[in-house]
């Protein structure tokens, strides 16, 4: 197909890598962004959820939250930050944008994967006399590690695809290189710069699969559980 | 008189709540919406004919289960941006090159949650209908799939949803529905039409998902009976 020579042509041309629309430069906004956004996803939902998994409590609100996550385009919430004084802040309505969207895969896998732990094994551990802290952090953290990675996989690989969107209303990222080419008329541009976003995408994905690996404080038994998690995650949605 | 220059200003002053702009600009509010709906509809029912066979077909022959569930997974992983950008040399500025996108990203939804209805029958419920002498094709049509319904249904509530949103994205190409006006609205920094956009465009998701949660009630009226029992 000509236009991936023609893609691949833009990709190995160093002028489209350098300067302040160039590849490397939205590659680190891009970076950047998401990182920072999924850091505080993090802080915000991770302690909410995990402390209500340990209660038992506000089992409906995290589904919901995460049911009301999936009907709001992205696209539209950012366009109306950008209609805010937030258009002149920099980088913050994306980040804002992107921890909203980080938040309810997080929330809503921490607090089920909280919650399934198996009761009987959380009541051994009460009758062996386990503190709350001591039940929190040996028996229920460790139990609902398959699912809180899920979470986390889920919430990072969305806050990587929404970033993409950022360009549609003339925020920063990789996504600048396809709106810029589309503006042009530049079709291989569009193509080199849809090929490194979906390519950043795969790659984190790809990263946090190995890393649940080695991080599965289980690993040698869990397959099984955490192939069943993995079922679990179709309740997780892309919104992007 | 007064109340028509009132309403007048509130476009000059481009207010974000502005009657007289849904009033003036209702045309092109109900064309965006039908746009938005049948891209949205025609994505999920392509979805859900190519996701039923490779269900089917990943449920048959076990050794395609990980490859459909992979690449539906994989597919998934992409940016809605890059998706519609990869597909374009393809189909070029059409409805057909955001439709496909918006299929390919229903599929992972819709072939897991028809799997896993599936694969909730019961065991004893297939070996009574086979008792019964039914074949594999009454059995699947007549036993299972009526079982696997609530699942199914979930999924495509699901997937519904995320399209809706998703179709937004389309304004990239021009066949975005309701996201054409909000990406006008953000080049012209207009906010009655983006706020109007953006609204109808989350209604459109709340009402599709009463739509199907009804159409399940209607379809699965024995849950309901069960559930009436076991708390009467």
């Amino acid at each position: 197909m000509g236009v991936v020579a023609d893609a691949w042509t833009w990709l190995s041309t160093g002028s489209n890598w350098s300067g302040e629309s160039g590849a490397w430069h939205r590659l680190g906004e891009h970076v950047y962004v998401s990182g920072v956004a999924l850091l505080l996803a993090c802080a915000i939902a991770l302690p909410i959820a995990l402390w209500l998994g340990h209660l038992g409590k506000g089992g409906a609100l995290a589904v919901n939250i995460s049911n009301a996550g999936r009907a709001i385009p992205v696209f539209a919430v950012l366009a109306l930050f950008m209609l805010t004084p937030l258009r002149s802040a920099g980088y913050l309505p994306t980040i804002i944008a992107l921890v909203l969207f980080a938040v309810p895969p997080l929330l809503t896998n921490a607090y089920v994967g909280m919650r399934e732990v198996d009761r009987a094994v959380v009541e051994a551990a009460r009758g062996m006399g386990m503190s709350g802290g001591q039940l929190f952090l040996r028996v229920e953290l460790p139990l609902a590690h398959p699912l809180l990675m899920t979470g986390l996989r889920t919430a990072a690989v969305q806050v990587v695809a929404t970033a993409t969107i950022a360009s549609m209303v003339g925020q920063g990222g990789l996504g600048r290189i396809i709106t810029a080419g589309f503006n042009t008329y530049n079709t291989p541009q569009v193509v080199a710069g849809a090929l490194l976003a979906a390519l950043l995408a795969l790659l984190v994905e790809g990263a946090l699969v190995a890393a649940d690996r080695l991080l599965d404080p289980r690993r040698k038994t869990a397959r099984s559980v955490s192939s069943a998690a993995s079922v679990k995650s179709l309740s997780s949605v892309k919104s992007v | 008189m007064s109340t028509e220059q009132a309403a007048q200003s509130c476009l000059a002053a481009n207010d974000w709540i502005c009657g007289e702009y849904l009033r003036t600009r209702s045309q092109e509010l109900t064309d965006a919406t039908v746009q938005h709906i049948w891209i949205t509809v025609v994505s999920v029912l392509i979805g859900l004919a190519v996701a039923f066979p490779l269900a089917l077909l990943a449920r048959a022959k076990p050794k395609f289960a990980g490859p459909v569930l992979g690449l539906t997974t994989l597919l998934y992983t992409i940016p809605s941006l890059a998706m519609f950008s990869l597909l374009l040399p393809v189909f070029g500025l059409s409805a057909a090159l955001v439709v496909t996108g918006l299929v390919l990203y229903s599929l992972t939804i819709l072939v897991r949650n028809i799997m896993a209805g599936l694969d909730a029958v019961p065991e004893e419920a297939r070996e009574a209908a086979r008792g019964m002498g039914y074949g594999s094709g009454r059995l699947l049509w007549e036993v299972e799939l009526p079982l696997a319904l609530p699942t199914l249904m979930a999924g495509l509530r699901i997937a519904t949803v995320s399209t809706i949103a998703l179709t937004t994205v389309g304004a990239l190409v021009g066949k975005g529905g309701l996201g054409n006006l909000i990406d006008d609205g953000v080049q012209t920094t207009f906010k009655a039409q983006v706020l109007a956009a953006s609204v109808l465009c989350v209604l459109l998701a709340a009402v599709a998902d009463l739509l199907l949660l009804g159409a399940q009630r209607l379809l699965t009226p024995w849950t309901r009976i069960r559930t009436a029992k076991g708390t009467g």
